[in-house]
């Protein structure tokens, strides 16, 4: 789950990282009520769960409340980097004297939190050269000790006040990250001003497995209506855009399924994993969730280890009886409980494939016969 | 020979009187593996399947040799029942489990680090040395011996090509799941490192996808193998910036694309299955 820069900078703040002073507005009298607040010169930023802002627009600066309303006026509702505004943060204007990057963020391959700094702020990480970029690896048993913060602080080169700075923000940076479940924490610019070193941005990620002990966070949804739907069910879901509509089991054989597809021709609706283990209730709900895409077909690709496939089977029975099924089905059903499955499948009308090449192109047939 | 586990592993359940523990439990004892314990807080002295059950993991290793466990316990716990296998010596512990919050994944490989303990997973099937045992929930019926190492990061994917090995008549040495999560205990380096020294490996399936670098450290490892390498990577038809179930599987700011890796794997010379039911034949044209 991502959180909005507002939300991150809340949050810093809590932990005694310094941020520009500043507010959320939603409308633009909010926005000049907060600008004449901070008085001065100050900032208006688009809230919105991507980066580069400022080149599409969503960052302006305004010298007066009244220009922040302005500003405010032509942010919200807008769109920026494809997605809507629905909020600003007004703040106040900082100098910048020089601008260092930070991050904290998961390193799959070592496995550890690896902490990603540069003297080269400001810009996207991807495009600072390799040999500007501090990266330090932290065991997760031994934390982020001061001593490593004073080594992190002399590889960036700092010194003076803002070294003094850097090694106390650096293990705060480190406990936000892990005491809030993060996979990163990002701020980009951190910017010198003076002998401070302040966040002038936030963008923090929480793990979404571990929302369900993170009870202090504000929520944020960036999923569509199907995917929340999908998500409360314990389904992973994205919506894609074909008319093939396509249910497996296992992340892996769910894309599997859609690259064959592909391959035979055919344009998947979707991408839905519907787990390990899913029972007959869940699944049933799933193929609902499918159906209200209105697809041409439905494929169904199940190769059970925990999923049996004799509670697919009866998911499909179910939705048929107490729904109804208004478009063909292609099910693909071998593994755990195969001929309980399958026998199901017979006795209430539908055929079961035993390939999965079988089926995805029967599937592709149906979806663009008539076409 | 296989590898990690063979037919002398001796293999506790953790978490074995839940509906999932119950009938894995049930279904790795008909593929013959030595399953001689389960343990369940407060259910000590209970029977699952003609197994033992313990309150503890220690109070098993009482009255058993255990040389791996298989960890069925919920998301919220699995780190502290990993942590308990760990700290009892155990040195191969397969989390089944999905789920984990990846911080929790990061203390369990760090603590299994310390004390020399495999990890396999989480959010993994297991694994399965054809024959011999099988340590996790795959279906019994596609696992049969034979000379192909398979290594994969998806479960089920992993079972559609194993079954099209299998009918095409050609076996497994081992055949092991990474996990689908970003942190996991051993990666296709680990792996492919140990199948290169298995004698009765002579090929390896190596079953990838979209997202991280994985694969293109693999293929490092590929290019200094005796032995030939098939990989099959998923995600082809995957759009960027969304993730398809698997943490790990997301293309981010233009990296770990299909493209990526498949031209890496080419360049290390390994052979690449544009779908999954091409394997076979590839191994095949290898090994004959």
């Amino acid at each position: 789950m991502k959180l909005f820069e507002y939300m991150g900078k809340e949050l810093f703040s809590g932990y005694g990282i310094t941020v520009p002073r500043g507010r959320m507005a939603s409308t633009p009298g909010e926005a000049a009520a907060v600008a004449a607040e901070i008085g001065g010169e100050v900032v208006v930023k688009s809230q919105i769960l991507s980066g580069k802002r400022g080149k599409g627009g969503g960052i302006l600066f305004a010298a007066s409340p009244a220009e922040a309303e302005d500003a405010a006026a032509k942010i919200l509702g807008s769109t920026v980097q494809g997605l809507k505004v629905e909020s600003v943060l007004v703040e106040e204007k900082i100098k910048i004297d020089r601008e260092l990057y930070l991050a904290i963020t998961v390193d799959g391959s070592a496995r550890k939190p690896v902490l990603i700094a540069s003297a080269s702020g400001g810009m996207d990480i991807e495009d600072v050269p390799d040999e500007d970029i501090v990266k330090y690896h932290i065991d997760t048993f031994v934390g982020l000790q001061p001593y490593a913060a004073r080594e992190i602080t002399r590889r960036l080169g700092l010194t003076g006040p803002p070294a003094g700075e850097m090694n106390r923000l650096l293990p705060l940076l480190y406990r936000i990250f892990r005491e809030k479940d993060a996979e990163l924490v990002e701020i980009n610019p951190l910017v010198v001003s003076g002998d401070k070193l302040i966040a002038a941005d936030a963008k923090v990620t929480i793990d979404d497995e571990a929302l369900y002990r993170q009870k202090g966070l504000p929520h944020v949804e960036e999923r569509t209506e199907a995917e929340q739907k999908a998500h409360a069910l314990g389904l992973s879901y994205v919506q894609l855009e074909g008319n093939i509509a396509v249910m497996a089991n296992g992340a892996g054989i769910t894309m599997g399924t859609l690259d064959t597809l592909q391959h035979f021709g055919g344009r998947p609706a979707n991408f839905l994993d519907a787990g390990g283990g899913t029972g007959t209730e869940a699944t049933a709900k799933a193929l609902e969730i499918l159906l209200e895409t209105n697809p041409r077909v439905i494929l169904i690709n199940i190769f059970g280890g925990i999923t049996r496939c004799d509670d697919v089977a009866n998911a499909l029975v179910k939705v048929k009886n107490e729904i109804g099924i208004p478009v063909p089905v292609v099910i693909r059903l071998v593994g755990t409980n195969e001929e309980t499955g399958v026998r199901i499948l017979r006795e209430n009308g539908f055929e079961a494939y035993r390939m999965m090449r079988e089926a995805a192109a029967k599937a592709v047939e149906i979806a663009n016969s008539g076409n | 020979m296989a590898i990690i586990i063979d037919e002398n592993t001796n293999v506790i359940v953790q978490g074995a009187t839940g509906n999932q523990g119950r009938f894995h439990t049930r279904q790795m004892l008909a593929y013959g593996t030595r399953v001689v314990a389960g343990t369940s807080p407060g259910k000590g002295g209970q029977e699952v399947e003609g197994v033992r059950i313990y309150d503890t993991v220690a109070a098993a290793m009482e009255d058993h040799r255990v040389d791996a466990s298989c960890i069925f316990i919920p998301a919220p716990y699995a780190r502290d029942a990993a942590f308990e296998a760990i700290e009892a010596g155990i040195k191969v512990v397969v989390i089944i489990t999905e789920h984990i919050p990846v911080h929790d994944e990061m203390d369990i490989i760090n603590f299994a680090r310390q004390k020399g303990a495999t990890v396999i997973g989480p959010n993994t099937f297991g694994i399965v040395s054809s024959g011999k045992c099988k340590i996790g929930i795959p279906s019994n019926q596609f696992f049969v011996p034979g000379p192909v190492g398979v290594v994969a990061r998806s479960g089920t994917l992993t079972y559609e090509i194993v079954a099209n090995l299998t009918a095409g008549g050609i076996g497994q040495t081992t055949v092991v799941g990474l996990g689908g999560d970003r942190v996991v205990g051993l990666s296709f380096v680990d792996v492919l490192q140990r199948f290169e020294k298995d004698p009765e490996t002579k090929a390896v399936v190596l079953v990838g996808e979209i997202g991280g670098n994985q694969e293109e450290e693999a293929s490092l490892f590929i290019k200094k193998m005796s032995k030939p390498v098939v990989a099959y990577i998923a995600g082809k038809s995957a759009p960027p910036g969304k993730r398809m179930g698997h943490a790990g599987a997301i293309i981010e700011r233009g990296k770990g694309t299909y493209e990526g890796k498949v031209r890496a794997l080419k360049e290390a010379g390994a052979s690449v299955a544009a779908l999954p039911f091409e394997v076979p034949e590839l191994i095949r044209e290898l090994i004959g």
